[in-house]
């Protein structure tokens, strides 16, 4: 691993992306990215008793059908990285504790998938690990309940907040085996406070994170926007990802032609998902369905994906204080 | 620059950026659902007076109040309150039935949980606050009252 400029690290091993698997709700299956999602679960308990056993079977399918698409033997996986949103990391640890593969647990809310990336390639570049699998997801019912109301209660939502997505990505990364699609670089970003509190605008809170690592990222690889296919931000939604615009556009840098937003492309328009989706799981599905796809068959050769996170708690947000956010970024490319 | 400069002007271009809530639209349907619930309320209020005329006015209109909340926490368990909410907004939780609702939805949430931690714990959880700000205020208007009784 070598370090480019402040904050930015090239790997020197081959690490290859050799299965990506997602896994989505109901309501995500029948947006528009439908036809790219592995699994599309319309019953969100997945046949258990509550929501939070649902999202545990969610990521166990998803874990277990990404290590067979891989095509490494179960035993031969050498860590589970990943998190979600819950308190203590429930849904992983539930789920580590079926798979029995060796895990570490991860938080940084809704960049955690790309987290894991970085961690899984850090690893594996390390040499001591040769496969290793990243899974991160949420559910709209568990993360409703334990950030904001009861699902039956009735209240109107502010016309800049978001939907938790319900979905889970995994994916395996490997040393071992190749496939035609690398993580290259990787951008670890730095938690900032631009003062806002409103918990319900999550993509104005997150996108100052988001913009200050890809600038960090352009600035460490003397590269610009010009250099990649796609720039995919995980989930600053409708309005985070117009901030996230104007503010690079500020640092000089003209996104408009080659940047998504996963929050904002995983719903219609007509899903009352207000500004589109958020969660841990909306960049991990997005980013194990449409983006890996369009790698593999090539449409798409150099992407950046920037998870972005907002770090606070149901606590720290009723005691007033700021919400703040972190962004991380890997590069991936695909060599056909 | 420092941070606190910076912070000031982004959310100053937050705020502007970020979509209002036409407040017309929101008042209208506020009024049509606030106006529906009220009149449904008055109208069981009727039917039970025309049924049982030595009622009086107190006590038919706890029955309607009654009948509402029933209704509300029916209609939360099959899943239909919340979207009335949605359109309603203040209109339909200003009556009795967002208390109603705020309880049962509560209640469903939790019962996961348990009859003692669960329901028991956490049915109040949005009511709460509620029914504090009402203690607390009728307490200050008793006292002021009091006061003026003096005179």
């Amino acid at each position: 691993m070598k370090k480019l400029g402040s904050q930015t690290y090239s790997f020197e091993s081959d690490i290859s992306i050799i299965s990506g698997v997602s896994l989505v709700g109901g309501k995500e299956g029948a947006g528009p990215l439908k036809k790219y999602f592995d699994f599309v679960e319309e019953d969100d308990k997945m046949g258990q008793k509550t929501f939070e056993k649902g999202e545990r079977l969610m990521f166990l399918k998803t874990i277990s059908s990404a290590i067979k698409k891989s095509k490494v033997e179960k035993d031969n996986i050498d860590l589970y990285l990943g998190g979600d949103l819950m308190n203590q990391l429930v849904s992983s640890n539930y789920t580590a504790s079926e798979l029995n593969i060796p895990f570490v647990g991860l938080y940084n809310a809704c960049a955690t998938m790309a987290e894991s990336l970085i961690v899984g390639s850090i690893f594996l570049d390390s040499k001591g690990m040769k496969n290793i699998v990243c899974a991160t997801g949420s559910h709209f019912s568990t993360a409703e309940r334990q950030y904001r109301y009861p699902l039956e209660f009735g209240n109107q939502r502010q016309s800049y907040a978001q939907w938790t997505v319900t979905g889970v990505g995994a994916t395996v990364v490997s040393t071992e085996k190749t496939s035609n699609i690398k993580i290259k670089m990787a951008t670890i970003g730095k938690v900032t406070d631009y003062g806002v509190s409103d918990i319900a605008n999550m993509g104005a809170a997150m996108a100052p994170a988001a913009m200050e690592t890809l600038v960090a990222f352009f600035t460490d690889t003397n590269t610009t926007q010009k250099d990649y296919d796609l720039i995919a931000t995980g989930d600053l939604g409708k309005l985070g990802s117009d901030i996230f615009k104007d503010l690079m556009m500020e640092k000089g840098y003209d996104i408009e032609t080659n940047y998504v937003d996963c929050g904002h492309m995983i719903f219609n328009i007509d899903q009352d998902t207000l500004q589109g989706g958020s969660g841990a799981g909306c960049s991990a599905s997005v980013f194990n369905s449409y983006i890996l796809s369009k790698l593999r068959s090539g449409e798409l050769k150099k992407v950046l994906l920037i998870s972005t996170g907002a770090l606070m708690s149901t606590t720290t947000n009723q005691q007033g204080d700021s919400i703040p956010c972190i962004a991380h970024l890997v590069l991936v490319e695909g060599e056909n | 620059m420092n941070n606190e400069e910076r912070n000031e002007k982004y959310l100053e271009y937050v705020e502007q950026k970020s979509p209002k809530a036409g407040w017309f639209n929101s008042l209208f349907h506020a009024f049509v659902m606030g106006a529906t619930i009220c009149c449904l309320g008055q109208m069981f209020g009727d039917i039970i007076r025309s049924f049982y005329p030595v009622l009086d006015l107190l006590t038919v209109g706890a029955w309607s109040s009654i009948i509402i909340i029933v209704l509300t926490i029916f209609l939360t368990a099959f899943g239909c309150f919340d979207r009335l909410a949605k359109y309603g907004g203040a209109g339909t939780f200003i009556p009795i039935s967002g208390f109603a609702n705020s309880i049962a939805s509560c209640a469903i949430e939790f019962k996961k949980e348990g009859l003692v931690f669960g329901v028991g714990s956490k049915m109040f959880y949005v009511a709460g606050p509620v029914l504090v700000n009402g203690v607390a205020y009728s307490l200050i208007v008793g006292v002021v009252y009091f006061i003026i009784g003096l005179f």
